[in-house]
């Protein structure tokens, strides 16, 4: 077990990955481009307008302003979730690109720290063309919802260490639905996001906070976009950051297990 | 390994023969017994000696999501070659295995034959002192082979030392200099085609029918053979002469003679058992 938890040789030849995956990602641009947008409208149309016709205010804000800052921490836990699962996943197994890489200077722990930096920055980008969207609607706060963009990235890296586990304990690309189900959606209608959390009983809130990441990605998003900072930010922040720090090195020792026989 | 030399690993399926070229190439751990490429130990700098060697494995893992030349531009970047330099020799390349015309194509509109030519390219991407090929020919039609074949001579002759691994032992007997037949992790014998046949095998070999007739006959007169399913194999020094007495004596239907050949040496070692 001990080897789980050592530190990872990784060195700068990781950025090609995220390179390389970069050049394949703007080959197919609006293919990449248009969901954001898309889901921006989606979502404010759907439930900002639709439910928000009977449910006016949550605490005083506006429910549309209440489910933003949900919708941009949903799409960084998303992006980088189903990046770092199937799209890892396809590109070490059926493209066998990860075997073609090791071939070269660089070592599997690159490679998947290519990827993952490579998954939170979908997670970025995605946020950073939602947010012009909201801003148009008026239902997040400037300037400091700014802060969003690498908060977007802090939460990118958390979700893309914690879907590489995922990927590198997967019998097959099939068993990945079981996270995608039983982890992503619940985390999705459970952590704060289109409710508050202490409508849940006590034992529940307290669970959300302690084992779902996105319960803190949520609340400091909603921190920036109502403008209405804490301190409890700061715990929250402390949280990522651990949590990103232990995925990613699990994901990469276990990777590594996975690959390197 | 002596520089400027083709080494053959030969051996039936599961010798061992991919496990040492990954070893080689440091990716998969060894399991004992010493290693080192290049002076180097590949435990310790494994970035510096993979730097240092092309790869063409045995399972085609071209990057589908990119055209020909793209697939050699991305692999020059995993090397850290520079932009300008990693454009002059992916063009090179493209021309040295005559994919020029198919240059922006994507891969998966290349038949297998283009394929395992582009691998190869893209193995000589970083100029490699050592190019690790494991089954550079699989499944690739008598064409397409002979141009892989024409290919690796030109590398050979341009000085690049060559390790590969192979089934089809006239390729191995065509392009090595020296070679092993392994089984089972251990190498049976080591030595040049020419020499490893001269030592191991009879310099001739007359092949006849099996039949209970033939067999009899084989018997009677002490000659020893080898069954090979529905011919036996006769080993001799001189095929002319073993021919006459046994079409004399034998009275056989089927009868032909031929040089002995690598393969008779590794059936002779490895065994006819079929390998999974």
């Amino acid at each position: 077990m001990a080897g789980l938890f050592s530190i990872p040789p990784v060195t700068r030849r990781c950025w090609h990955v995220w390179h390389r995956n970069l050049i394949v990602f703007f080959k197919t641009w609006k293919v990449n481009f248009f969901p954001p947008f898309i889901e921006a409208f989606l979502y404010l149309f759907a439930i900002g307008l639709g439910i928000g016709t009977y449910v006016q205010q949550i605490d005083g804000v506006p429910y549309v302003n209440f489910i933003a800052p949900a919708i941009l921490a949903i799409s960084v836990m998303n992006s980088a979730f189903f990046e770092c699962t199937y799209g890892s996943y396809v590109r070490m197994y059926y493209q066998k690109s990860f075997d073609a890489i090791i071939a070269t200077p660089l070592s599997i722990e690159d490679v998947i720290a290519g990827e993952l930096l490579w998954g939170a920055t979908r997670s970025t980008m995605y946020v950073s063309i939602m947010l012009p969207v909201l801003a148009a609607f008026g239902v997040i706060a400037l300037p400091l919802s700014l802060l969003a963009i690498p908060l977007a990235f802090l939460g990118g890296m958390l979700f893309a260490g914690i879907a590489m586990c995922f990927t590198a304990i997967t019998p097959s690309i099939d068993t990945l639905n079981y996270p995608s189900f039983l982890f992503i959606t619940p985390m999705m209608l459970f952590s704060g996001t289109f409710f508050p959390l202490n409508l849940l009983p006590a034992t529940f809130q307290y669970a959300a906070i302690a084992l779902l990441p996105l319960t803190h990605v949520v609340s400091i998003m909603r921190m920036l976009t109502l403008s209405s900072l804490s301190w409890t930010a700061l715990l929250s922040l402390a949280w990522m950051a651990a949590a990103t720090l232990i995925f990613c090195v699990i994901s990469v020792n276990l990777m590594r297990r996975r690959l390197i026989v | 390994m002596r520089k400027g030399e083709v080494f053959g690993f030969l051996g039936p399926n599961g010798a061992g023969k991919t496990t040492t070229m990954k070893m080689i190439q440091c990716v998969s751990p060894r399991s004992g017994g010493a290693l080192s490429v290049f002076g180097l130990d590949p435990d310790k700098s494994p970035a510096k000696i993979k730097g240092r060697i092309g790869v063409v494995p045995q399972e085609t893992n071209l990057d589908p999501d990119f055209s020909c030349i793209r697939n050699l531009l991305t692999y020059a970047r995993y090397f850290d070659i520079p932009p300008r330099a990693a454009q002059e020799r992916a063009d090179e390349l493209l021309a040295f295995v005559q994919l020029t015309e198919k240059r922006d194509v994507p891969i998966d509109k290349l038949s297998g034959g283009m394929k395992r030519r582009l691998i190869l390219a893209r193995a000589l991407i970083n100029r490699p002192e050592l190019l690790i090929l494991d089954e550079p020919t699989i499944g690739l039609d008598p064409q397409a082979r002979h141009l892989v074949w024409e290919k690796l001579r030109l590398l050979q002759a341009q000085g690049n030392t060559i390790v590969m691994t192979t089934h089809y032992l006239d390729e191995a007997s065509r392009l090595c200099d020296r070679l092993v037949i392994m089984d089972a992790g251990k190498i049976l014998v080591e030595g040049a085609p020419a020499d490893l046949v001269r030592r191991h095998a009879a310099a001739e070999i007359v092949e006849v029918e099996k039949s209970d007739r033939v067999i009899a006959c084989l018997n009677g007169e002490n000659i020893p053979y080898e069954d090979a399913g529905d011919m036996v194999l006769v080993p001799t020094g001189s095929a002319q002469e073993l021919a006459r007495t046994l079409l004399d004596r034998c009275h056989p239907e089927k009868l032909l003679t031929r040089p002995a050949t690598l393969e008779d040496v590794f059936l002779k070692l490895t065994g006819r058992r079929l390998r999974d």
